[in-house]
């Protein structure tokens, strides 16, 4: 086990092992700290902001992102003061401008006192995606395809295939789907065909032997077993039948 | 007793392998030089080459060798020395002549009066605009005059691609000193003491993140230098890199061994091809000397140096995305709560200086802590250099001593404003920076002064604005380019300044809200407060000073719909002013959407607003100011 590290986070005294972040002991100890582009699994990245707190250190205070801030010895942090609040206040207002219409992020702006945009009506977008690159950054760490990106800068940045063209290397494994916190990325099944809409791919199923239920992509399949080393038709029948 | 005369060391032809023959060396390269021998010395450097500088040398060249002058007059293309918006510049030794606004047809005449017979050409002096008066030497210029010109100084006088001019003038005796007499924590010690601040905007104290570099673990480590240099209109890292390429690698390698690093990077924007060159060809130049690479100087040390070319994005010149760049990967940045002193390139301890930053460090070495904390102000010691642009009389880049007061940059070197206007602001720092208005005039040009403020020192670039300018449009102008340049990876950042434009814009259509200057400040606040990196941080700048110092033009454009400097277009008319205009008819025809009418002479002419599209090319052609914007 690494070395322990006290800390305190809103005035409770806590212990988190050297390496962690103040909002992996935050959580840990049922401490609510709002997020959008963390997931355990996956590498913090620090782009949508929302996980501010701030932290004393001889007697200087600043406001850092808590997922991925390191926990250092006698660290004070605090996860909503005033100038947290309205800063997240504000950070929620651009999402509301950016995202008319999508429920995780107004359940969220409500949760944290903001029923609607100061920004003029008339430049609210509905955009889906909020560019937390969890998509992307699953499909490059945990999958390991690296199928999509963020394309271009600034305003116009956008999660794409290369070159914006179908999703080549795209396995159809639907990972983006799962993790995607605003549910943007579409996903249809049909018979025995799969479409990840979004990256334009489209997959041929695999039939369990036994059951006869399409249960996964024959490319995803491929891919994992030859990753993994393991012999020719071990995906044959699907893991509910194996 | 007399003393044995030493054996005298000779001079090297290859690599140099002991301070003694790199003394040898210099000694054999100054007494090769006649101090008396006429020498043409041309800017050759980039803000010169619109002047056809490069076809200009050769002139002098060919002129030289026509008059059967090549043995007793030398002709050398130097690096920029910094007056370039009056280019052409040329230098004259050894008397130091300095002509200005040289162009090709001036080359016989230069060759035939003043070399051969020593007579000034008053034609191509330089001319003050205010007093009239001409100047024949460099040094009395106002725009010179009032410099301090540390590290600028050798531009003018060597040509860059030659290792030998540098060495002529003294250059890798503070390597040879280090190496051989100063261990690598004095090195440190020595810089800390010198108070020198990094020179790339942040201000960092570099003797500290040396020293952090040195304590990190890791065997190894890297050193880089940043000439990204992203900022529209900055060219101070530029020009000394074009210009003086080797005391930037002095400088490096003097890090290195006071690091305990062995390789190291320049990475320089691809949009600077002479810098690029210049840089590549002192290297070779430096390692075939013996004086990078292995065993340098025969002191046993070794520091491999290598280019690499950034693909020009603004954000790019920061730290973590530059490093994130130079790894092959996307420039973008990313949070340092771990420092890139402990995890920076290849997570590997890595020390990233400017440009100016690393070309300060031979000086320090050589003429002291003490000698170098002497200059400037209790925080910011030595010297910057700025460049200065906008509507001054002088424009270019300047070297002063830190302290300066503002007002003697923009009215003494810069010569005070345009055409006898009034000045309104001067920005400072770059695209992020804060305009600070006339009230503030007489600060202490320093880091801390600057942010105290509002603004910052950035880069050092310098923008001065006169009474004809819109300070929202100006603050619209610069978070416009960092909407543009932002990465887009954080909210803040890249949605904070896509609704900033459109508030910004609202305003000077005339179409701002009541609420909209304290939604701006609510804006800024987060964008400071919440952004990832110091582009988000800093992006408020332009707007939050503009606020703070001309509300009133806010106010303006919202309340009145009215933009006080005539600018925003949506927000004025331009009208005749009948009394004023004897209908001379000259601006009828210049007119692109034909909306004013000849009458008849002595009669005024008519405007039409419905077809004036508000170009205001008609207010610019009447010099009888018979045109008004309101
Ligand atoms: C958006 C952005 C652009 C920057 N561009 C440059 C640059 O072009 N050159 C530079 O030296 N530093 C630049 N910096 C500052 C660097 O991040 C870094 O602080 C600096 O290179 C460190 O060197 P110094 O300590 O010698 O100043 C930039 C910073 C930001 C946030
Ligand atoms: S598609 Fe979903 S997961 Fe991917 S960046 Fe957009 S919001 Fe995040
Ligand atoms: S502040 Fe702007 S430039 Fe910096 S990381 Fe965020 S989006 Fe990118
Ligand atoms: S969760 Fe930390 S920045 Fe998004």
């Amino acid at each position: 086990m690494n070395k322990l590290v006290n800390l305190t986070i809103d005035g409770r005294k806590l212990q988190g092992e050297e390496g962690q972040t103040v909002l992996e002991v935050a959580r840990d100890n049922g401490i609510d700290i709002p997020t959008l582009c963390y997931h355990e699994e996956i590498e913090p990245y620090g782009a949508c902001r929302l996980c501010l707190v701030e932290v004393t250190k001889n007697n200087r205070s600043r406001l850092v992102t808590s997922c991925l801030y390191p926990i250092e010895e006698g660290l004070v942090v605090k996860t909503a003061t005033e100038r947290v609040i309205s800063n997240r206040k504000m950070l929620m207002e651009l999402l509301l401008a950016r995202c008319q219409g999508v429920k995780v992020i107004e359940d969220m702006a409500r949760k944290l006192g903001v029923d609607k945009p100061s920004f003029k009506p008339e430049y609210w977008e509905k955009n889906e995606c909020i560019l937390c690159g969890l998509c992307t950054r699953a499909c490059a760490e945990v999958v390991g395809t690296s199928a999509i990106s963020l394309v271009n800068r600034g305003v116009n940045r956008e999660v794409a295939a290369p070159f914006l063209e179908t999703a080549e290397d795209c396995i159809g494994c639907g990972s983006c789907v799962y993790i995607c916190p605003t549910k943007c990325i579409k996903m249809e099944e049909n018979g025995d065909t799969r479409t990840i809409v979004n990256w334009k791919a489209t997959f041929k199923m695999q039939k369990c032997q036994k059951c006869g239920k399409n249960f996964a992509p024959v490319k995803q399949l491929e891919y994992f077993r030859k990753k993994l080393n393991l012999p020719e038709g071990f995906f044959d029948v699907c893991p509910d039948c194996r | 007793m007399a003393a044995k005369p030493k054996p005298k060391e000779k001079a090297p032809t290859g690599r140099v392998n002991s301070p003694k023959q790199l003394e040898a060396l210099r000694a054999a390269i100054v007494a090769r030089k006649n101090p008396k021998k006429p020498c043409i010395a041309l800017c050759v450097g980039t803000g010169c080459l619109a002047y056809g500088c490069v076809d200009i040398l050769q002139a002098f060249k060919n002129e030289i060798t026509k008059q059967k002058l090549e043995n007793s007059v030398d002709v050398r293309g130097t690096g920029c020395p910094g007056f370039c918006e009056r280019g052409a510049l040329l230098t004259i030794y050894p008397q130091g002549v300095f002509y200005q606004r040289v162009r090709i047809e001036d080359v016989p005449e230069i060759v035939n009066e003043t070399i051969v017979k020593g007579r000034v050409i008053s034609r191509l002096l330089y001319q003050d605009p205010n007093t009239k008066q001409h100047y024949e030497k460099e040094a009395d210029v106002p725009f010179y005059s009032r410099q301090m010109r540390l590290l600028l100084d050798a531009n003018s006088k060597i040509d860059p691609t030659s290792i030998e001019d540098y060495i002529g003038i003294g250059g890798y005796s503070a390597l040879a000193k280090v190496l051989f007499q100063i261990k690598p924590e004095q090195v440190i010690d020595k810089v800390k003491k010198s108070g020198l601040r990094g020179r790339g905007g942040g201000g960092f104290p570099t003797g500290n993140k040396w020293q952090s570099t040195r304590d990190a673990e890791g065997d190894i480590k890297y050193v880089i230098c940043n000439c990204d240099e992203g900022d529209p209109g900055a060219f101070m890292d530029r020009s000394l890199m074009e210009g003086n390429p080797h005391s930037v690698l002095e400088g490096m390698i003097i890090g290195a061994y006071a690091i305990g690093s062995h390789e190291g990077y320049v990475y320089i924007r691809h949009e600077y091809p002479m810098a690029v060159e210049n840089v590549m060809m002192a290297i070779k130049q430096a390692e075939s000397k013996g004086l990078l690479g292995t065993n340098i100087l025969g002191s046993g040390f070794h520091f491999k140096l290598k280019v690499s070319r950034g693909g020009g994005a603004f954000v790019c010149g920061e730290s973590t995305a530059l490093m994130a760049s130079l790894e092959g990967k996307v420039g973008e940045p990313r949070a340092k709560y771990v420092h890139t002193s402990e995890k920076g390139l290849y997570n590997r301890p890595s020390n990233l200086n400017n440009v100016e930053t690393w070309a300060n460090i031979p000086h320090i070495m050589l003429k002291g802590a003490d000698w170098f904390s002497g200059i400037g102000t209790m925080t910011s010691k030595g010297t910057k250099i700025f460049s200065l642009v906008g509507k001054v009389n002088n424009t270019g880049l300047i070297e002063v001593p830190m302290g300066m007061k503002l007002r003697d940059i923009v009215f003494g070197i810069g010569g005070g404003i345009r055409d006898g206007k009034k000045f309104k602001a001067v920005q400072t720092g770059g695209p992020s920076g804060g305009f600070i208005p006339e009230s503030h005039l007489d600060i202490a040009v320093d880091f801390d002064e600057l942010t105290r403020v509002g603004s910052m020192m950035g880069s050092g670039a310098m923008i001065v604005t006169d009474e004809n300018t819109c300070m929202v449009d100006m603050a619209k102008y610069f978070v416009n380019f960092l909407q543009e340049e932002s990465c887009g990876k954080c909210l803040p950042c890249r949605e904070g300044l896509k609704r900033m434009i459109q508030i910004l814009t609202d305003i000077t259509d005339g179409k701002g809200r009541d609420e909209d200057i304290e939604l701006l400040e609510r804006l800024a606040a987060t964008l400071k407060d919440a952004s990832l990196c110091a582009l988000g941080q800093t992006a408020a700048n332009p707007v939050l000073t503009t606020i703070r110092y001309f509300r009133d033009e806010y106010e303006a454009h919202i309340k009145e719909h009215r933009c006080p400097a005539g600018v925003c277009k949506p927000l004025i008319t331009y009208s005749i002013i009948n009394e004023k205009c004897p209908g001379c008819g000259k601006c009828v025809e210049p007119c692109p959407t034909k909306a004013i009418t000849f009458v008849a002479k002595k009669q005024p002419v008519i405007l039409d607003q419905e077809k004036c599209i508000k170009c205001g090319t008609c207010y610019d052609i009447c010099n009888l100011k018979a045109v008004a914007i309101k």
